[in-house]
């Protein structure tokens, strides 16, 4: 079967580079990134070929860029969608839907999308050892890949990442090194050692794969959508990378001729306390300021975003609109998304989850149109951002009269219900 | 009163294969009008068509981004360590 034809190709300048670990153009210095041309797909990437192919991201891989002779491995992604009604319900939305990459194959969050098309190339380039420079959830799905493909990995995380998601990245066997320092400066630290290290650094030599991983978030909403674009989506920011890249899937797939062409406004979602991107959006500029992150959505905690111009751009193009939220406001987005929808996210999808909210409220987003709200991670992984708002309660005796008085004090309203159940008397 | 300045790989093309020399520059124009005359090749690489150093370029000044220092104005002090990077690095040509 013949393959889909791509390369690298620089954004700025337009410099061709072929296929190569290879991040920035050596002429101008702007980011590389992955070219196809669509018409070596056409044909070959249909409604009916995509059906016909497995229930994981692999599905496209006609347009994802993919070695030759590269076998797909783990079942990664197609994540449920979910239609949010009673979190619509509460905020005044008829069309919500949750794109829930809480429950991402194999760690749990949608870098698992982006690694796997990263390792598949780290293996075609020959590289022994991957790496990364990671707010957490990026080194849990390296070092969870990495194992099962026998490639060794080195991770570099800011030192003061929670528990877990250090824990999630030690038992694949990882070398972890905490790094004294937030996330900038890891970063900074990972683009010299890819300088000096024949290693395949997933987010900085392996970039410009890595990030078309991101793609299928697109794609998969576009499917389960029913083949039709929604009109609205929004997307956590971290580095700015995701969101530009559902658009990139959307266009390709109006190009294909799979959905009809919808001018689709893309909302951006950060943390107040590092919010560079929709700061940029909001003052309509097209460039970022650095900000020092104090956060507690950690995931989302880059203050220098390598993809923040470009995404601050390409939001501001769509008509779409960027928003932060307070790190109370993010607890607050946690507990309703579960509370209605029982999804269990991090903190990134709390800022998501208060963010849509918000553009609601705003009238940025109007009750009748479809909007799909990207969960990006699993809750499960920063359970201290919830530390103290649920403390335990006495423990009660084994007796129906115990609880019945227990019961009766902490929450009536539960028993009302129980007498009309005809259980208790 | 000297600097040190540091660069990735990227650029060391265009300064015979130097990722690190020494300076007298006192802050940055003063060390892109000093790339002008030193390696004109850089220079060309670095800066845009308005002679300011391109977007895609992050400065660092000892670990800090210049940029939170005061950018254009911050007076580089003696055995600073000045380092150019890509904002998206990383690969070797």
């Amino acid at each position: 079967m013949a393959s889909t034809v791509y390369e690298l190709r620089c954004n700025e300048c337009g410099k061709s580079f072929g296929n190569r670990p290879l991040s920035a153009c050596d002429e101008c210095l702007a980011p590389l990134e992955v070219q196809y041309d669509l018409e070596s797909v056409r044909g070959r990437f249909t409604r009916e070929t995509v059906a016909a192919g497995p229930m994981n991201i692999w599905r496209y891989k006609e347009l994802l860029p993919i070695p030759e002779g590269f076998l797909p491995d783990l079942p990664v992604g197609f994540t449920p969608l979910l239609k949010a009604k009673n979190l619509g319900k509460k905020i005044g939305a008829d069309h919500l839907y949750v794109k829930n990459d809480a429950v991402c194959f194999p760690t749990l969050s949608f870098k698992d999308r982006v690694v796997s098309v990263a390792l598949a190339n780290a293996q075609a380039f020959g590289f022994k050892t991957v790496g990364c420079s990671s707010t957490g959830n990026l080194a849990n799905s390296v070092a969870a890949q990495s194992a099962r493909l026998g490639l060794r990995a080195c991770i570099l995380v800011p030192s003061d990442l929670e528990a877990a998601k250090i824990l999630n990245t030690l038992v694949y066997g990882a070398r972890l090194v905490r790094i004294d320092g937030n996330y900038d400066h890891v970063n900074r630290l990972c683009t010299l050692i890819a300088d000096e290290y024949n290693w395949g650094f997933v987010n900085v030599n392996l970039r410009p794969y890595y990030a078309e991983g991101s793609k299928t978030i697109g794609y998969e909403i576009a499917e389960q959508l029913g083949w039709k674009l929604p009109d609205n989506v929004v997307v956590p920011m971290a580095g700015g990378s995701m969101i530009r890249k559902i658009r990139k899937a959307f266009r390709e797939l109006v190009a294909l001729g799979l959905v009809e062409h919808k001018d689709v406004r893309f909302f951006g979602a950060q943390a107040t306390g590092c919010s560079p991107i929709s700061h940029s959006v909001k003052q309509g500029w097209d460039y970022i300021e650095p900000q020092r992150p104090n956060t507690i959505a950690r995931s989302l905690a880059i203050g220098n975003p390598a993809d923040g111009p470009l995404a601050s751009k390409m939001i501001q193009e769509t008509g779409g609109w960027a928003e932060d939220v307070s790190d109370v406001e993010i607890v607050s987005g946690i507990q309703e998304l579960a509370e209605t929808e029982g999804v269990f996210t991090e903190t990134a999808g709390g800022v998501t989850t208060a963010v849509t909210a918000r553009l609601y409220s705003q009238g940025r987003i109007s009750r009748d149109q479809v909007t799909v709200s990207i969960i990006s991670g699993n809750g499960l992984k920063t359970l201290d951002a919830l530390e103290g708002q649920y403390p335990a309660e006495r423990a009660v005796k084994p007796k129906l009269a115990a609880f019945d008085e227990y019961i009766r004090e902490v929450d009536a309203s539960l028993v009302e219900e129980l007498v009309l159940a005809g259980g208790v008397q | 009163m000297s600097v040190k300045i540091v660069l990735p790989t990227a650029l060391a093309r265009h300064t015979d294969g130097q990722k690190a020399f020494d300076s007298d520059a006192k802050d940055l124009p003063s060390l892109i009008a000093e790339f002008d005359t030193k390696f004109p090749a850089l220079s060309q690489n670095v800066k845009d068509e308005n002679g300011k150093l391109r977007r895609f370029i992050n400065v660092y000044v000892n670990d800090e981004d210049i940029r939170f220092l005061g950018g254009d104005a911050h007076q580089f002090e003696d055995g600073d360590e000045v380092m150019l990077i890509p904002s998206i690095a990383g690969g070797i040509l």
